[in-house]
């Protein structure tokens, strides 16, 4: 197509959306509705080409999608190398999260460290101390599963009220991918770890180390040495080329860049679980070492930043559920703040310490709703609400707030943030 | 008793490669290497490496952590938790000093220079005097106030064993009334158009 013909093409399609506006507003009057142009004109993409194949070796998404990226939250943290960002949850939909808008989380910035320079040192209560160069990691025997990533911070900011306006901000600091690696027990009967150890402590390669303890119960049940997530290798930002994977438990464990795993006989006490990842309650105690995330949900759309936009009618409210204890089984949906619920459709039975994707198939009269989810795991723990939360541990704790979320849908179809009675 | 390795692949860890790496110390000193340092050395290498951002006196600047005060505010509306109010070990300062710090610009100091921040940190929270010294061998004797503050994770008993019980579904409330909104507050980043 010459410019001179797409010119004339654009003219004429802009002088038939205006005379459909007009049609539109006299056919109550009996006049003849104009076809919509975009089926009875000739597009450009039914006619020209589209880009080659050499044009993308690694694509992005389209343009349109702009909205389906990570967010933070500047006045959050001091800086932005040890902060936070957001997974665009209220975008996305299944469970798994594509790596480019995974969330991040990072005490000393991402590091870069190529597959040459990376080694994996174990050491302590073990026969033999080793080191592991990448290639090494490569030849154990695998296995890949899907699991979730909840930063123990996640949802934090939301203990005292209604803060943030958008499930990313206050839900997206969670992940869901398939990893493939070596199971840590394969790699730790490798050194011939002693087995009265009780614990391990790992860290990773960046100034920051993130150094945490692991109780060896749970090392040798099902934590990954992991190298691959959704297929490819871990992207920078996650703990390329190695990261710990310790299903069900709090994110920071996740250990990236991970460079050196010691068998000892007591937990190290780190900063990352003296300071931080330590839950303070009511009379200022604080818990210890709570690993696990337990059950909890969102309605990921409608939302705060995922409105109604097509008015009364069929209308698909749907949202994801985890639990850290196993597999959720149920996933009931209020739309009058707690009074009534209905219990939601799973898309695929939900799958061990992964997200399950939920959907309720409704229709919406234009009223307001106070929208709600509540996730039910396997061993039959209900999701609980802000006030059964806040009546056991206070308003502080920071971490694991894993309360049932509100979200107040207007009859314009826009939806808010709130806390209910 | 250990177990043997069936792959044969991966070597055997140098000393002064695990020497290099294993820098973790325990809450018993299991870890810390020989040195000392005073509260006057560390006063002045806190000032030229720290105080920037932490401030003269570890009260901290900005957004940037406090490391001293907050003395008995745990149970407050608004804690403030620092090394002196809630961190129960001191080998976690030194450790985490020691691997991590300055923010930027870690694993740059010696070990007397880690015993001398530390030192400093202390008498910051006054809980050491003005000429305390700190020691590999005096280490295990400073007690920090919060050490008894941190009870290991009691949700099996004070939440799930309430909380695993068939939910209400129709009738569960009466009158439901929005008791909060995020919009006042009004702190959520706006999407930009561009």
């Amino acid at each position: 197509m010459t410019s001179d013909t797409k010119l004339k093409a654009t003219s004429r399609r802009a002088f038939l959306k205006a005379s459909l506006a007009a049609g539109g507003t006299l056919a109550g009057a009996g006049m003849a509705r104009a076809g919509d142009p975009l089926i009875t004109e000739v597009q450009p993409w039914a006619q020209g080409f589209g880009d080659p194949v050499d044009a993308t070796p690694y694509g992005l998404p389209i343009r349109f999608e702009s909205d389906a990226v990570r967010r933070n939250v500047p006045w959050l943290t001091a800086d932005p190398i040890s902060s936070i960002n957001f997974t665009p949850i209220h975008a996305l939909d299944g469970t798994i999260t594509p790596q480019g808008c995974a969330f991040e989380r990072h005490h000393s910035g991402a590091i870069e460290l190529a597959k040459p320079d990376y080694r994996l040192m174990i050491n302590g209560m073990v026969d033999k101390p080793l080191v592991f160069s990448y290639e090494d990691l490569e030849r154990f025997p695998r296995e890949n599963h899907v699991y979730f990533l909840e930063c123990a911070a996640n949802t934090g900011m939301e203990w005292a009220g209604a803060q943030l306006n958008g499930a990313q901000f206050t839900h997206g600091m969670i992940h869901n991918m398939e990893y493939t690696g070596v199971s840590l027990r394969t790699l730790l009967e490798e050194a011939g770890y002693d087995t009265s150890a009780k614990w391990i402590y790992v860290e990773g390669a960046d100034a920051s180390s993130n150094g945490r303890s692991i109780p060896m119960e749970k090392a040798l049940d099902d934590v990954i040495v992991a190298f691959k997530a959704n297929g490819e290798a871990l992207r920078k930002e996650h703990g390329y080329p190695v990261r710990l994977v310790v299903p069900g438990w709090e994110g920071n464990l996740w250990i990236k860049w991970l460079r050196r795993i010691e068998v000892t006989d007591q937990p190290v006490e780190s900063r990352e679980e003296t300071s931080k990842y330590t839950d303070v309650l009511a009379d200022g105690t604080a818990r210890k070492f709570t690993w696990v995330m337990d059950a909890k949900s969102v309605v990921t759309s409608p939302s705060p930043q995922a409105p109604i936009t097509h008015g009364p009618g069929p209308l698909v409210i749907t949202g994801m559920a985890w639990s850290g204890h196993g597999r959720i089984t149920r996933v009931d949906v209020s739309k009058d703040g707690g009074k009534t619920w209905e219990t939601a459709r799973l898309a695929r039975e939900g799958e061990n310490k992964a997200l399950t994707r939920f959907y309720l198939d409704t229709e919406w009269d234009g009223s307001e709703m106070l929208l709600q989810s509540r996730a039910i795991d396997e061993t039959g723990y209900v999701q609980p609400t802000k006030a059964q939360l806040r009546e056991v541990r206070g308003l502080n704790s920071v971490y694991h707030n894993n309360c049932i979320q509100t979200w107040w849908v207007k009859p314009t179809g826009e939806a808010e943030n709130v806390e209910v009675s | 008793p250990a177990v043997a390795g069936p792959f044969g692949l991966g070597r055997v860890a140098e000393p002064d490669e695990i020497a290099a790496w294993n820098l973790d110390v325990s809450p018993d000193g299991t870890g810390l290497p020989d040195g000392s340092g005073s509260v006057a050395d560390g006063e002045q290498i806190f000032s030229d490496n720290c105080a920037s951002c932490h401030g003269e006196f570890a009260e901290g600047l900005g957004n940037w952590p406090k490391l001293a005060g907050g003395d008995g505010t745990l149970a407050n509306v608004d804690p403030v938790k620092t090394v002196g109010s809630y961190w129960p070990y001191l080998s976690t300062t030194w450790d985490y000093v020691n691997r991590s710090m300055p923010f930027g610009n870690a694993q740059s100091l010696s070990a007397d220079d880690v015993y001398a921040i530390t030192a400093y940190i202390l008498y910051s929270n006054f809980l050491v005097d003005d000429d305390f010294v700190l020691s590999r061998e005096n280490f295990t004797e400073v007690e920090m106030p919060n050490v008894g503050g941190f009870i290991p994770d009691d949700r099996p008993e004070s939440e799930y064993a309430h909380w695993r019980v068939e939910p209400c579904m129709t009738d569960c409330k009466g009158v439901v009334e929005i008791t909060m909104k995020a919009t006042v507050l009004d702190v959520t980043p706006q999407e930009s158009t561009d």
